[in-house]
């Protein structure tokens, strides 16, 4: 494999982990939500790169998916939430944006001394991808717990969900890839988008989790 | 015709019949049809075995599982069936929300049996995935703001949960890939197993960890184990069944198949310190949280923590005994625990609440239903002469045998679990009459069978039976 088509694939895996700081910073829903869209078009990129190193046409269909569905759709729809439920201007409190970043910043060298040592046996293209791809999984673990508006929950989680994407597609030949980002795409459309924010909005008055965990636990 | 076709192709049609029928007592007793066909099926596979496939695969251990799955699934549509004709009169729930709740009970079946047969563990964790959002579901199903925060919790918590164990599977396969090559063969549990001599010890460790974690959360092992108390209290009662009985199982299932895989290549680490410490985690953390409990169904979910972490710690101390013990606990368990949520269903309609303040005098006001709770809860609690005992007997016996220490800390959990249940039990049970004593339309065919299944297990346990625990318990490692 040529150094070209080596860098443009830590190029691409090593954009998605820089998308995933930049969501760690986004104070406003809105910007957040560009954000993910930009995230999601990275990964289609990174995608369709390995679809062509690999000529493995069928991750050319991921990429297709995560594109259409994960870069365009579920942030359109988000959008959509956010201004019908009127939270498209409040501004969200995150806890100290520069401890996150720091935290961020650990977590990353704490993916990458994890994985690269293990992976020895793999192909470089395969190693890079799975280590950053675990970064944009921590990343996404971070951005999830030091939020606290649903609707950033979920941009978390979908971040987390392109590093994962982007590990299997990294694992060269890996059956039923297709298949599982269906899946997981069905699962957030299906049910986060459409069923619970509108119900929490409609029963809490607002997408602030902490109005939701004053029901936790004993009710006296 | 290959059995396989009954126990997924039930639950499948099932699904898509109930989605399409409006009327409650149709589907109802269709719901029952298609779960006993399964059960049925299931049975059929221990008579003919089909051959494994790249996707689909029936072997010693996993048929364990899908029988029990299915015999659970059947005797809870039953019980279903009554609980939801009383919601129905209540209001609670409208005839819409039956028809998509009898949907997704299908539906759900279909995930775990899927998950049981399948060769792949791709496909496997896909499974998982729709038994999970099945179930979130239909926890949410009471729209009330408990039932939507427990949904939330149980929907991240999981998501989250199954998210590192499908990173795990990545990790499987690149371990696998080198050796067994790309393609469906990487990901299938007959030719990893054949090969896990030369996979890279190192990915597998790190594969492991994931793995347990993810697969973990689904278990309900503590510290992943939050949304498990939410999801049993807010969701109607046959899913408390349910999850407790079966969906914790699967979960557990697919830890014990990677389990096998890391015993298989030489040098990855020993997975049992790693599960008999959250095992044991599990078990003294739930016991303790047992006492403060003031919500029935709440207090049930916390004993299925600390049985699913006994569990987990006898699979951990492993070696013929105590997978044996392990197998027999985890039967026994299901068997009880969802007798228990049978009998609590129609307890909690009863008395149009699940605090436990406000009930009182079972055994008086409704002496069938008071009585099958009192049994239910005696098995559970470890008392003789029911199977739990016998189970728990012999994993704290074979702990004494290899880690004389942990066995203390073993049976300090189980003594406080036991006090705790007790405490509970006598203030439902006796006493002085508390709260209506209005007349209940309740099916005990399915409590009483579960719980005569687990006094005769407790009393004699058939040779046969035994015989294939010991060949399932060997299998294990």
């Amino acid at each position: 494999m040529g150094g070209l088509s080596l860098d443009v694939a830590n190029m691409l895996a090593g954009l998605l982990v820089l998308a995933s700081f930049m969501m760690l910073y986004q104070v406003r829903l809105p910007a957040l939500l560009n954000v993910l869209s930009l995230h999601a078009f990275i990964l289609a990129l990174a995608i369709a790169w390995q679809a062509h190193l690999q000529h493995a046409p069928e991750l050319y269909i991921t990429a297709l998916i995560a594109l259409g569905f994960k870069s365009v759709l579920i942030p359109a729809a988000l959008r959509r939430i956010v201004v019908r439920l009127g939270i498209h201007r409040g501004i969200e409190t995150v806890t100290g944006v520069g401890l996150t970043m720091l935290a961020g910043m650990a977590l990353v060298a704490l993916a990458l001394e994890v994985m690269l040592p293990v992976t020895t046996r793999a192909d470089p293209v395969t190693r890079e991808y799975i280590a950053l791809a675990l970064s944009v999984v921590l990343l996404g673990l971070l951005s999830m717990v030091t939020r606290r508006n649903a609707v950033s929950q979920v941009a978390g989680f979908l971040s987390l969900e392109n590093g994962i994407d982007l590990a299997a597609a990294g694992a060269q030949g890996m059956p039923l890839v297709v298949e599982i980002s269906i899946a997981f795409s069905v699962l957030i459309a299906f049910l986060v988008i459409g069923v619970f924010l509108f119900r929490i909005r409609e029963r809490f008055d607002t997408v602030d989790l902490q109005a939701l965990d004053q029901f936790r636990g004993e009710r006296a | 015709m290959n059995p396989l076709f009954g126990v997924l192709g039930a639950p499948l049609i099932g699904a898509a019949v109930l989605a399409a029928i409006p009327g409650y007592r149709m589907s109802a007793r269709l719901n029952v049809a298609a779960s006993l066909i399964a059960f049925l099926a299931s049975l059929l596979l221990l008579r003919e075995r089909p051959p494994s496939g790249d996707l689909l695969l029936v072997d010693d251990l996993n048929i364990v599982f899908i029988v029990l799955s299915t015999f659970i699934g059947f005797t809870t549509s039953v019980f279903s069936a009554s609980y939801i004709g009383h919601e129905l009169e209540t209001g609670r729930l409208t005839p819409a929300y039956l028809r998509f709740y009898h949907a997704m009970f299908q539906v759900m079946m279909l995930g775990m049996n899927l998950a049981l047969v399948s060769n792949n563990i791709g496909l496997m964790w896909v499974a998982v995935e729709l038994a999970t959002l099945s179930t979130v579901m239909m926890v949410g199903i009471y729209r009330t703001h408990e039932a939507i925060e427990a949904a939330w919790k149980y929907f991240i918590l999981g998501s989250v949960g199954i998210a590192l164990a499908l990173f795990g599977t990545i990790l499987v396969y690149l371990a696998a890939q080198p050796v067994v090559g790309a393609g469906l063969a990487g990901m299938a549990w007959t030719g990893l197993v054949a090969h896990a001599a030369q996979f890279d010890p190192a990915l597998l460790n790190i594969a492991f960890v994931f793995l347990l974690l993810g697969y973990g959360t689904k278990v309900g092992l503590a510290p992943m184990h939050a949304w498990l108390p939410d999801a049993h209290a807010e969701g109607p009662t046959p899913i408390s069944a349910v999850l407790s009985g079966l969906l914790l199982n699967v979960a557990l299932y697919a830890l014990l198949r990677f389990k096998m895989l890391m015993a298989a290549c030489p040098g990855a680490i020993a997975p049992g310190p790693l599960m008999m410490g959250l095992g044991l985690l599990s078990l003294l953390f739930a016991a303790l949280m047992l006492y403060r409990r003031r919500d029935i169904k709440r207090m049930f979910a916390y004993s299925s923590i600390e049985h699913m972490g006994i569990i987990v710690f006898a699979f951990g101390i492993a070696g013929p005994l105590g997978n044996f013990a392990g197998l027999l606990q985890m039967t026994m368990h299901s068997l009880t625990k969802s007798a228990i949520f049978f009998s609590v269903g129609h307890v909690a309609q009863v008395k149009g609440t699940q605090r436990i303040a406000d009930m009182g005098g079972l055994t008086e006001t409704h002496p069938l239903l008071g009585w099958g709770l009192v049994a239910g809860v005696a098995a559970i609690a470890g008392l003789p002469p029911f199977g739990v005992f016998m189970s728990e007997f012999l994993v704290v016996s074979s702990t004494f045998a290899r880690e004389p220490v942990l066995a203390l800390l073993l049976v300090l959990g189980l003594l406080i679990a036991f006090g705790a249940l007790l405490l509970r039990l006598t203030s439902v049970a006796f006493g002085a009459p508390r709260g209506p004593r209005t007349g209940v339309h309740a099916s005990y065919v399915p409590m009483f069978a579960h719980l005569a299944l687990v006094l005769i297990a407790g009393i004699y346990l058939p040779a046969p039976l035994v015989a294939w625990f010991q060949h399932v318990a060997a299998l294990l490692g």
